[in-house]
């Protein structure tokens, strides 16, 4: 007399797993849609900062990128001004902050005692911690008159006379200017290149560096011909994240540059840099073209920075194995 | 003529020599810009600091208090916004997306966007928010800073769940658990500590992004705790502050630029340090 009892259980259980099953599908379909934010937004950034930017690209057209003039009295904008300071400035503190972030993830893990491996790799990841805004005030008030003073001059008068560099250090010492920004920028970007640097570095098989000092070669051998050739696709990622990096640094940049809507040839000069354009004018900015123009130059930014950090990640995730970073 | 020898010890030496440089270098800057802070900031702070508005152009005195409730919403607001939304696409590359190719394209876009310039996220909130709705407001910055945070938050909880060991959730399904289950009551539970990190992680990140603020909560020199009008919070204070010619402002934005500063290295250490006593066990 047992059966209808069973059958009763059967369904039961059936209904259960029905009923697990459409949960389940609903999970990962809704987890699937907050997923699906993070792409959202990126294509609406892209949508949203074409739209706003349309009138002044039919205005102007494809020569915005190459025309100097930014002025707001005559309704007429140009980036290449800004496009200048922005490349100006990020490598120039890529060539500074390039060596010393090697120095410093050979230092990391070839040569550092154990014991201090952990606290000097979080400091410098610290580094990397300190808002954007406090390296700029930083900047401003401490190392821009330093710099005026005492670095400035000696430049001058060492490399004032030689042709063509010379004229890169021209102009009154003020202090703010491209190398400043360029120098805050690149102790901004250390860790990050630094960092990633040491991973890669940390990938090379023990085997292959040990078989290299068993023949006799010294450390700086080791990493020349051995853990450089091996890590050459990470290490050039990390420099391409750094490069990523400093190319949108927004509010360092600001306080240093000098905010100049010009091309000056000497990097002593005040220049722009799209971030700063777009920090300074865009709250004041009119309706009509000279917003657009602001949208333009964001728009521009973010596709040269979508390009340069598509292929940092490309080349880290390739370095690293598919865990990315 | 050096020997062959002795030139490759020296090149070996300059080499190392010129890397513990480098090093050097870092941590002098970490200690000039902390040292900086400190002495700067310690001479601005006091009770006023946290008690009184910011003051008006040419007034004597005056504190952040505006400024430091105004950031706390914002950054209250956006975290609300950025943790569910950043925990369950997490879950969704880690439990669903393994071989997915829409959840790699997403994976990959969330590592750009890590990077992605901040004021440009600045400029997109304007435009979709600020200028449809018709005027700068605290939920517009709350929404700014979300869009920033939730790559940090997604990636670490990505991460996270990835170290969970496979027999743990096999062990889940096999007394009959449905997948929803098994994601968040088993291996979200077990790396409950990490993806906490990784909203600390993001909260600190975001807590000091200045420029995304400017076009969206604007500032507001009075206190106010309406989201919907704008607010005043301490990025934008400390740069206004910083570049004005008055020197209370200026004592003000070092004070402000200690607090975040101190704010954000104290996240950042206190993770690092319940993380190794974690390896340890």
């Amino acid at each position: 007399m047992s059966e209808p009892s069973v059958t009763a259980g059967i369904d039961l259980h059936a209904r259960q797993v029905r009923k697990f099953r459409l949960q389940d599908r609903f999970f990962h379909h809704s987890t699937q849609l907050f997923a699906f934010v993070v792409l959202a937004t990126l294509v609406g950034i892209l949508a949203s900062l074409t739209i706003e930017a349309w009138p002044s690209l039919k205005e102007f057209g494809p020569s915005f990128l190459w025309t100097n003039i930014w002025s707001v009295p005559d309704d007429e904008y140009g980036a290449l001004a800004a496009i200048y300071g922005t490349v100006v400035t990020s490598v120039l503190a890529l060539l500074i902050a390039v060596p010393i972030s090697f120095g410093i993830a050979l230092f990391l893990t070839e040569t550092c005692p154990v014991w201090l491996r952990r606290p000097l790799g979080t400091a410098i990841e610290l580094l990397a911690g300190i808002p954007s805004i406090v390296y700029g005030i930083w900047g401003l008030f401490v190392f821009a008159p330093l710099f005026a003073e005492y670095i400035q001059p000696p430049l001058q008068e060492w490399l004032g006379d030689v042709p063509v560099i010379g004229s890169w250090f021209s102009g009154p010492p003020i202090g703010v200017g491209i190398l400043t920004a360029s120098i805050v920028l690149s102790l901004m970007v250390i860790p990050f290149i630094a960092s990633v640097m040491r991973d890669v570095f940390e990938t090379v098989p023990h085997v292959l560096k040990e078989s290299a000092y068993g023949m006799g070669c010294t450390t700086w051998e080791v990493v020349r011909s051995v853990v450089l050739p091996y890590t050459r696709v990470g290490v050039i990622g990390g420099i391409m994240l750094g490069l990523g990096r400093a190319l949108g640094e927004t509010m360092a940049v600001t306080f240093v540059i000098g905010n100049a809507n010009r091309i000056n040839g000497s990097l002593f000069a005040p220049g722009t840099s799209i971030a700063s354009t777009l920090a300074n004018e865009f709250g004041e900015a009119d309706p009509g073209l000279h917003i657009a123009s602001l949208f333009a130059l964001g728009l521009v930014l973010f596709i040269i920075t979508f390009v340069v950090l598509a292929i940092s990640r490309w080349l880290i995730s390739r370095s690293l194995g598919s865990e990315g970073l | 003529m050096m020997s062959l020898y002795t030139r490759r010890i020296w090149i070996n030496r300059i080499g190392i020599t010129l890397s513990m440089l480098a090093m050097s270098l870092g941590l002098i800057a970490l200690l000039w810009i902390l040292w900086t802070l400190f002495s700067k900031g310690f001479a601005a702070l006091s009770w006023d600091l946290f008690t009184q508005d910011t003051p008006a152009p040419g007034s004597e005195g005056g504190g952040l208090r505006n400024a430091i409730v105004g950031s706390g919403l914002i950054l209250l607001f956006s975290m609300l916004i950025s943790t569910p939304i950043g925990i369950l696409a997490g879950i969704y590359l880690a439990e669903f997306g393994r071989v997915s190719k829409f959840a790699s394209f997403t994976r990959f876009m969330t590592d750009i966007m890590l990077s992605a310039p901040s004021i440009v996220i600045g400029l997109f909130v304007y435009a979709l928010f600020v200028a449809t709705t018709g005027g700068f407001s605290g939920w517009a910055g709350s929404l700014a800073l979300a869009l920033i945070a939730i790559p940090v938050v997604v990636r670490t909880t990505e991460n996270m769940l990835k170290l969970v060991p496979t027999s743990l959730r096999e062990a889940a399904f096999a007394v009959g658990a449905p997948r929803w289950q098994v994601s968040l009551k088993v291996t979200l539970r077990a790396v409950k500590s990490g993806v906490v990190t990784g909203v600390l992680l993001a909260m600190a990140r975001i807590t000091g992004e200045t420029a995304p603020l400017l076009f969206t909560a604007l500032n507001n020199q009075f206190f106010s705790t309406n989201m919907a009008e704008p607010m005043g919070n301490l990025p934008v204070v400390i740069f206004q502050f910083a570049l004005s010619p008055y020197d209370n402002w200026v004592n003000l934005a070092w004070g402000g630029a200690l607090l975040i500063a101190f704010l954000v290295l104290a996240v950042n250490i206190a993770v690092r340090v319940v993380f190794r006593n974690k390896d340890k066990r």
